[in-house]
């Protein structure tokens, strides 16, 4: 049973390092807007017709 | 710092996505979800008719079963995950992916593992541990391409030209993060040849840290990266932005906190001490209202355009999706509860909760997501919403016939199992009697399973269709942004690289770091101090070893637990309730988690030989309507006796108290076991010659030993 130790621990580091994790992105303002974020990823991007070859020329850029 | 933004002043960086990647990760889904849907409606099959087990080693339910596990989770479910990973985050965080090279290391080296297993469980190389089977090799290459994947993710997110982390991401780090820790620690054994190895850990240690990774390869691997698919394609599909967005992000934070705790529910009434399995109960009840709060996000997302439900099929798909996802966790909880358990453990009904979840909602989000993507990476339409409509109907069909199925088999069984008489005698005491009693079910649920396969073969021909017809110019996915600050020449440049990679590092760092504390913990946990003294227990003889790597090698764990629970049914119908101690040589455990045959903790001794020898060549000459595949070439196959010497020096290693003459003469005196049980048999039947030295006589020794290799001593009160 001891290896409920090494469970724990485990369990327990990732819980604390999910929690500086949270600190992180509380502290760095990532959920200071809990608005626009789910508004702007409805927004799509431009689609274009290429070939590959264009494609390869768009990288270069 | 400035003057690079004057020099780009009205120069956007146009970013070209890379939807190579996704689009190999969807055809592989196809391509494996077809294999995975065939090869459970055989297993499916065979429990509902014996014959299908074909009298083929390689085709037994024993190791089918696995395949099919391993197919529907890490190649279906992995390479769906993967493609939406890779199409969303590009999307959300507005920046191709971190390394083109690396998503094709990625993709190639998980083809590569698929086919592995493909060609490794159906030849017995098996760890026995459910849903880790994979030997050795197999283990060291998934821990290296989830590397790379996670290498390649986190570089993306260090490039990302978007500050705002979406929840769906959160979700797709945990999911990186966690899953390489659980695979890693779970799979830590010790190779004895190519293809076979030993756990470190044994019996009840073994059985924790299997259920700690079982459950969360669940949450993990099935749940929160599939949770980040539908923060991502529901609001997409239906046009609208997430319920609460807020509701989302506490659903994130709360399940990622709560879900590791819940594996002991897998070992609930067994050997595991209480506390122990009380920690798993409360935790899982707990998960319910994170889960309920992420389910009801996604469904009340539809707000406002519930009338699609009527017209687009994908709506139609994410939404049951979701509220199948809401079902079984609920029913999840539920069965946490140790008296729910104590009903339901070892029966269909898990096997119906779990199809609940992955037919229903990794299952339908993954059909869903498919036909979201495939006109927008083809830039088309799909070809027919009927066939659609079509797949959803008849998919849901076959998922309420397999849920209902196995819910009424494994209620009954479960039922019947527990039945005692007036005289406190059991009911029905012929295990196979309640075996019949749900029979007819399981014919039910091959159909659930066809309906299920015939849905999704709509939509190959569909998807196909629509590619054919696809406009033949490629078409690429763009997006400009503003120019770095820092950095004008865009991205793909090493200056960037070299800074994604200080997060990569930190990511890694603490993985190993993890990984290290670990290896440096295991000495301690061999040994079983906690043991009460009075119990002692023979570690297994070298042909007992032999024979149970058969057992092993034939999937019996499948379908035979080995662990009487302490409840009186089961104690009635078994014998005395398991005892940590008698597993503590176990490498792997086989405790089990299902119980389509007896449970066999002390099947040794109440059979003669003779009876297994017969059983084991043709169940039904003992057990007329038994459902147990035939096994007739164990009594051809030679055992491998000097491959015991180095199995027994591993395990000498592993802290077994063998002696060292017994290392060195594992093979001979094996040999002279087989020799001694060979002749008892030759005796009562002289046709019996070819079966001399077969994996059959292995077999045998090992089942006598089940349950005789403890003795609990007398201890005389003034000592305890």
């Amino acid at each position: 049973m001891n290896i409920i130790f090494l469970t724990l621990g485990i369990s327990i580091a990732m819980a604390l390092v999910f929690l500086a994790a949270f600190i992180w992105a509380t502290k760095k303002g990532q959920y200071d807007d809990l608005t626009t974020p789910s508004e702007r990823m409805l927004l799509d991007d431009y689609e274009i017709k290429e070939t590959k070859k264009d494609e390869k020329e768009e990288k270069a850029i | 710092m400035s003057s690079a933004i004057q020099v780009n002043k009205g120069i956007m960086d146009r970013i070209i996505y890379d939807d190579d990647v996704v689009k190999m990760f969807l055809f592989a889904t196809i391509f494996w979800g077809a294999a995975a849907f065939i090869v459970g409606l055989l297993a499916a099959l065979q429990l509902a008719f014996w014959p299908a087990n074909l009298e083929l080693e390689w085709l037994t339910f024993g190791r089918i079963r696995p395949l099919h596990t391993n197919a529907a989770i890490f190649a279906f479910g992995g390479n769906i995950i993967f493609a939406g990973i890779y199409h969303s985050t590009q999307r959300l965080l507005k920046t191709r992916n971190f390394s083109d090279m690396l998503s094709k290391i990625h993709f190639w080296g998980w083809q590569l593992i698929i086919v592995g297993a493909l060609i490794t469980l159906p030849l017995g190389y098996t760890m026995s541990k459910e849903y880790a089977e994979l030997e050795w090799p197999l283990d060291i290459a998934i821990a290296v391409i989830w590397v790379v994947f996670a290498v390649n993710f986190f570089g993306t997110i260090a490039i990302r030209r978007v500050k705002h982390l979406y929840v769906a991401i959160w979700f797709y780090i945990a999911t990186i993060i966690t899953v390489a820790l659980l695979h890693i620690v779970n799979s830590i054994e010790i190779p004895v040849a190519l293809f076979k190895s030993y756990p470190v850990y044994s019996g009840v240690q073994d059985a924790l840290v299997q259920w700690w990774y079982g459950h969360n390869a669940v949450a993990f691997f099935l749940t929160t990266p599939f949770l980040g698919l539908m923060y991502y394609y529901v609001p997409k599909a239906a046009n609208r932005p997430i319920y609460s967005y807020k509701l989302s992000i506490i659903h994130f934070w709360s399940l990622v906190f709560i879900y590791i705790w819940a594996g002991p529910h897998h070992l609930l009434n067994t050997a595991l001490p209480d506390w122990a399995q009380t920690v798993g109960m409360v935790f899982s009840l707990m998960l319910w209202a994170p889960s309920w709060g992420g389910m009801i996000n996604g469904l009340l997302t539809l707000r406002g355009a519930w009338h699609k439900l009527r017209t687009d099929p994908i709506i139609k798909f994410l939404a049951v999706a979701v509220t199948f996802y809401g079902m079984s966790t609920f029913e999840g909880p539920l069965l946490s509860i140790k008296s729910v358990s104590s009903l339901a453990h070892y029966t269909d009904w898990i096997i119906g909760h779990v199809h609940g979840g992955t037919l229903g909602w990794n299952g339908f989000l993954t059909f869903g997501v498919i036909y979201y993507m495939v006109p927008k990476l083809w830039n088309t339409k799909m070809y027919s919403q009927r066939l659609m409509n079509w797949h959803f109907w008849i998919g849901f069909m076959g998922i309420l016939l397999y849920y209902i199925s196995m819910w009424a088999s494994g209620i009954t069984q479960g039922l019947m199992w527990q039945a005692i008489g007036e005289n406190g005698q059991l009911v029905y005491p012929d295990f196979v009697e309640t075996v019949m009693r749900i029979a007819p079910l399981y014919w039910v649920r091959f159909v659930g399973g066809a309906l299920f396969l015939i849905g999704f073969l709509f939509l190959i021909y569909n998807v196909w269709v629509t590619i054919k017809h696809a406009p033949k110019k490629e078409t690429v996915s763009y997006v400009e942004v503003p120019p770095l600050k820092s950095d004008v020449t865009a991205i793909g440049t090493g200056h960037r690289k070299l800074e994604a990679l200080s997060l990569i590092f930190t990511v890694i760092l603490f993985i190993s770091v993890l990984v290290g504390s670990v290896i440096e913990i295991l000495p301690t946990l061999s040994i079983y101090k906690y043991l009460p003294s009075s119990e002692k227990t023979e570690p297994y003889t070298p042909l007992e070893l032999a024979g149970r790597d058969v057992y092993i090698k034939e999937g019996c764990y499948v379908c035979h637990s080995q662990m009487i629970r302490k409840l009186p049914f089961d104690v009635l119908r078994y014998g005395k309730a398991s005892t940590i101690a008698e597993s503590m040589y176990d490498r792997p455990f086989q405790w089990g988690s299902k119980r389509t045959g007896p449970d066999l903790a002390r099947v040794g001794g109440k059979y003669p030989d003779m009876w297994h020898l017969r059983h084991m060549i043709n169940p039904r000459e003992i057990t007329p309507n038994s459902i147990m595949p035939s096994y007739p070439w164990l009594a051809a196959k030679k055992t491998d006796y000097h491959i015991l010497r180095k199995k027994f020096s591993v395990m000498k290693m592993l802290g077994v108290p063998y002696d060292d003459d017994q290392v060195a003469n594992a093979d001979i005196l094996a040999e002279k076991e087989a020799a001694a049980i060979y002749e008892e048999l030759i005796s009562q039947d002289k046709s019996l010659e070819s079966v001399k030295d077969t994996e059959l006589i292995a077999l045998i020794a090992y089942l006598q030993s089940l349950g005789q290799k403890t003795s609990s001593e007398e201890v005389s009160p003034s000592n305890n």
